[in-house]
């Protein structure tokens, strides 16, 4: 049960309404227009205007709260990063207006920016650096849909704390940078300045933490209920203490990475925003030494992590637009807590923190953070049980990791052991060594995109551009062999493309856009004076992203099904019916649908063509340097843009019709898995997890199937026989009497919607419509 | 070794413990009028009706139900599905219709699994020729085995044969050493009256070795099924079983020493 307090903060958070800030970027600008900051270094720049946000910026300290800290001035307020992007007048109003992921921006807002911030940002931004120095047919390619690009309008990021964050004061950054200074054996002027500008990065943060208790000692004056005045007394003693010091208590290791967290999306926009990582790891020793000291209940822990929840919800993505806005159409940052898996000596790191903070997570049932648990084979079933009682719950939390798997991935691109099992999953399913890795995701790949225009001989009916290479035309290939390597020749040409572009774009945050607080972070960057933009952590990992394996699986499949082996058309033809979305041949669209092998049901005339695509996008992309001296690899996850990447292909031989959407992750086209969750799991688990970053499936399930400890218990056996297999990751959808109306309005959308009947399970679409109808009232009054 | 079957499920959670692979053989020598599975009556494939949906379009096709497979084909994916048996304790099993009509068939895929090691459950209604019955049964790890009616006039009524050569084959498998489960369906006005459960009560009170009683409540899902086939069905117009009720049903079994679950 909550108390009265978080119950409030909640339900604050939950009704603030999103808006634009321009407190931020008026700062920010301050600092530019002054004389001296052209004299200054970029790093120290940066630190500079770092300082001077924080020093300036309004402090917002909600009533009854326990932790604090905001990024604007008050909850939701969200400040821009016009030094990356800068908002026109249109963008701001389209902000406001847009009916999804809209921000509320008032007339003065768009005056400030009228008058002083368009101004002074235009053509200085990052944007525009990098827009300059991108080629032409990147250019092309993006326009078309091929491939987004994250780092267009926001920094990158995509980094987790470590253990040594929960364990280091801003003083001792100071003091180790003080020692680097004086062991450097060459130290140039750049790694100088760099070293500098993280010192002042980590005062700056000790400046923000103090105006804190400036602030909470007036409430405290204010203050008439001995309750609130003890609170903010101890309030009071944890910001006088953290980030400045390591944090010694339970309060103060969490207002000390909350404070952190604050800097780094101050800093700068990363994406994804911070994440505190290993949570129920890095809180334990503070928690267990309390508890035992009797100076912490287990209450009041539960009610000091629902209050630092509370913080996370406060704080929705940075505004995104144009093509960044539709591949992560959200509110949510990504901040993703990691919880169980395995301890930095390989075991079993499941503790009662783990538990504490899984009721955490069921009773604030908020968007953010996110939340995951890692599943190892050392862990025990309890643990993965408790967590499918709450995805039960159906709001998709927590979602379930392999660690095993994931500490696996990390050894095959050469991390120690130790920071291999320090790591997990950040962002939506992402691998990283936490602490000591920047792995930046660098954008979506279109993988339909590319079959389609090997299809076209290059060429992009939606732009009417000559935008790939001439591979030939399809009437040209003697078999299916000689098409697919077309299409590995399209896929390495725009992977090339991507790739250059990438490397530019590094250089541009190398040379124009550091980071010196969240260098202060992650290891090494202090050791190497380099910042964390310009490859000073220990690892570095530049991630493209591979979308729609399932879409395009299925299409391989229809066109060596029909074209090659049984003939039935010919390749002109069929594309033919494709350049016609369909009119008129509903026959093959039929035939595409529910006669071609798909992905997702254990078939291996399907599944092959999945294993093809994925060992010809590992080999385009696996192991090229990167700018920053770290390579690139691949993942396979989608957030929204197969929506995007749909909207711009046109029909496709899995009989998809022009502009819908592609398939999301690894998961089987929608609809198209019709042999139940083992046969899914046994498609996704042939292609190799472990060569990836991560992998994403979703499977959908009615709360009935959560019904009962039997179902529990062979859910949990579902779950390790995936991670058994190697599989990265998987989420369970648990859907609501909504989704099952749409399903019956939409059957071919819900095709793979398993609902439990009455004592056994089925396909929803597989059920009369009377069945259907009694299935959705009785889902309605389990729902919420 | 072939077979003929109409469907094979992976992920079936009721027909045994664990995760498990279902095979519904096709064929089956009763005829119960409440019967869900009506497809899997006839020992020959039939044509039902069949909808494909495209967009807001539904196009009505006609598809077979029922194909002969081998069993190499039914070893090969209870391989594959192994690790989910291993990690859940389940493994495969022999439902219908009627497993005892394709003995021959059934035998070798039980033994075979016996062989790969995995758990195998045979799911049947008892009504074989008490030889077949015991030589196919003692190759399975568990047997579901299904009571209805326990009068005969009764049995004979809704099910179309006597329940004698069934109530036979039980005693038999009570005495063997054989693991077995009995599942009762209830049936509105049909299994679920005093009259019958008191009598079921009586045959079970005289088993020893019965180790859980699964009653499987009503459900109407066989209707659509019906519709396909283009046949009559008597439970046209009956809903799902009344919750309350099976927890009555179950408190009525209570006393005897096997465990009794709804829903298996």
């Amino acid at each position: 049960m909550l108390s009265q307090r978080i119950q409030q903060l909640r339900k604050e958070s939950r009704n603030a309404v999103n808006t634009i800030s321009a407190e931020r970027a008026v700062l920010l600008t301050e600092f530019y227009r002054q004389p001296t900051t052209a004299t200054l270094s970029i790093p120290l720049q940066r630190a500079g205007s770092f300082a001077y946000i924080l020093r300036n910026k309004s402090i917002y300290i909600g009533k009854d709260e326990l932790i604090v800290g905001e990024r604007g001035p008050a909850p939701k307020a969200t400040p821009t990063y016009p030094e990356i992007s800068l908002h026109t007048i249109h963008d701001l109003e389209m902000l406001h207006q847009r009916p999804k992921v809209s921000y509320s921006v008032d007339e003065a807002v768009k005056t400030i920016y009228q008058e002083q911030i368009i101004p002074f940002w235009e053509g200085k931004t990052q944007r525009d650096r990098i827009f300059n120095v991108l080629p032409q047919e990147w250019k092309t390619a993006y326009a078309a849909g091929v491939f987004t690009e994250f780092q267009e309008q926001r920094a990158p990021g995509h980094t987790v704390a470590g253990k040594d964050v929960f364990r280091t004061g801003m003083l001792d950054f100071m003091a180790e940078i003080q020692a680097v200074k004086f062991t450097l054996p060459h130290t140039s002027v750049d790694q100088l300045d760099e070293l500098e500008a993280m010192e002042k990065t980590a005062q700056a943060l000790i400046v923000f933490a103090q105006r804190h208790v400036e602030q909470l000692k007036v409430l405290l004056s204010q203050s008439t209920t001995e309750q609130r005045k003890n609170e903010l007394l101890d309030m009071i003693k944890v910001c006088e203490r953290v980030p400045a010091h390591a944090p010694e208590t339970f309060h103060e290791a969490l207002q000390h990475y909350w404070f952190i967290h604050v800097g780094v999306i101050t800093e700068l926009n990363p994406w994804d925003s911070f994440n505190p990582g290993r949570l129920d790891q890095h809180l334990y020793p503070f928690y267990q030494k309390e508890l035992t000291a009797g100076t912490l209940t287990e209450a009041w822990a539960a009610e000091l992590l629902q209050a630092f929840w509370v913080k996370f919800n406060n704080h929705p993505a940075p505004p995104k637009v144009g093509v960044t806005a539709l591949e992560s159409n959200t509110y949510t940052d990504f901040a993703l807590i990691n919880l169980g898996g395995l301890t930095e000596e390989g075991d079993d790191a499941v503790n009662e923190l783990s538990f504490l903070i899984l009721d955490v997570i069921e009773e604030m049932r908020l968007l953010q953070p996110s939340s995951m648990v890692q599943i190892s084979r050392k862990n025990p079933d309890d643990f993965v049980k408790r967590a499918l009682k709450i995805t039960k719950t159906g709001f998709g939390q927590p979602s379930f990791f392999n660690t095993d798997a994931i500490i696996k991935e990390l050894l095959a691109q050469g991390k120690s052991i130790e920071d291999a099992r320090n790591g997990g999953a950040s962002g939506c399913v992402e691998t990283g060594a936490f602490g000591t890795e920047a792995y930046t995701l660098s954008g979506y790949f279109n993988l339909n995109k590319v079959l389609e225009l090997t299809m076209n001989n290059g060429f992009d009916a939606r732009t009417q551009m000559q935008i790939g290479l001439k591979t030939g035309e399809v009437s040209t290939f003697v078999s299916f062999e000689a098409f697919y390597e077309a299409f590995e020749q399209q896929l390495n040409h725009f992977i090339n493309i991507k790739l250059t572009g990438n490397n530019a774009i590094e250089k541009c945050f190398a040379d124009a856009m550091p980071a010196p607080f969240l260098s202060l972070l992650i290891n090494d960057c202090i050791a190497n004076a380099k910042d964390y933009n310009a490859g000073g952590a220990r690892y570095n990992t530049s991630y493209v992203q591979g979308v729609g394996l399932g879409s395009i699986t299925d299409s391989l499949s229809s066109i060596k099904k029909w074209v090659f082996d049984e003939k039935k058309i010919n390749f002109n033809s069929l594309l033919g019916v494709l350049q016609t979305n369909f009119e008129g041949t509903l026959d093959w669209q039929q035939r595409f649908i529910y006669e071609s092998p798909k992905w997702g049901n254990n078939n291996e005339q399907a599944d092959q063509h999945a294993l093809n695509v994925f060992e010809s996008f590992y080999a385009a992309v696996n192991g090229k340097p990167s700018y920053r001296g770290g390579v690139f690899r691949i993942n396979l996850l989608p957030t929204t843009s197969h929506v995007y990447f749909g909207s711009v292909t046109g029909a496709m031989p899995d009989g998809r019709l022009a502009g819908k959407p592609l398939s999301e992750g690894i998961s089987p086209v929608q609809g198209a898995d019709t042999n139940g969750p083992v046969a899914v799991l046994q498609s996704a688990a042939k292609i190799d997890h472990l060569r990836t970053g991560g992998t994403l499936l979703n499977q959908k399930f009615t709360p009935e199937f959560f019904d009962g400890e039997v179902a529990i218990s062979n859910l949990t056996a579902l779950v390790r026989t995936y991670f058994r297999l190697n599989g990265h990751h998987i989420q369970f959808n648990v859907v609501n009497a909504s989704t099952l109306r749409d399903a019956q309005k939409h059957p071919e959308m819900h095709r793979d919607l398993i609902v439990r009947v009455a004592g056994y399970s089925d396909y929803f679409n597989d059920l009369g419509t009377d069945l259907q109808d009694e299935i959705i009232l009785r889902t309605a009054q389990d729902g919420w | 070794m072939k077979g003929l079957v109409f469907d094979i499920r992976s992920f079936s959670v009721h027909d045994g413990p664990g995760i498990r692979t279902t095979v519904f053989m096709k064929g089956c020598p009763l005829r119960c009028s409440w019967c869900h599975n009506p497809e899997s009556q006839q020992s020959f494939p039939e044509m039902a009706k069949t909808y494909k949906r495209i967009g807001d379009m539904t196009i009505e096709c006609t598809q077979t139900i029922g194909y002969t497979i081998d069993s190499s084909e039914i070893l090969r994916r209870s391989k594959d599905d192994m690790p989910f048996f291993e990690e859940s304790g389940g493994g495969i099993t022999l439902s219908g219709g009627e497993p005892l009509m394709q003995p021959t068939f059934t035998l070798f895929l039980l033994k075979a699994a016996k062989k790969m090691g995995i758990h195998s459950a045979l799911d049947t209604s008892g009504f074989a020729n008490p030889e077949i019955f015991n030589s196919v049964s003692r190759e399975a790890d568990l047997v579901l085995f299904d009571l209805k009616l326990a009068d005969d006039f009764n049995h004979q009524h809704h099910v179309g044969q006597s329940n004698s050569l069934i109530l036979n084959n039980l005693r038999g498998l009570d005495k063997s050493k054989q693991r077995y489960f009995i599942r009762i369906p209830l049936i509105p006005e049909t299994t679920d009256t005093t009259q019958n459960l008191e009598g079921l009560y009586a045959i079970l009170r005289n088993l020893r070795s019965v180790e859980r009683i699964d009653l499987l409540p009503f459900h109407h899902i066989g209707k659509s099924k019906y519709e396909r086939l283009g046949k009559e069905y008597e439970f046209q117009n009956i809903g799902n079983y009344d919750r309350l009720k099976s927890e009555r049903i179950k408190d009525f079994f209570s006393g005897l020493a096997a465990k009794v679950t709804i829903g298996g």
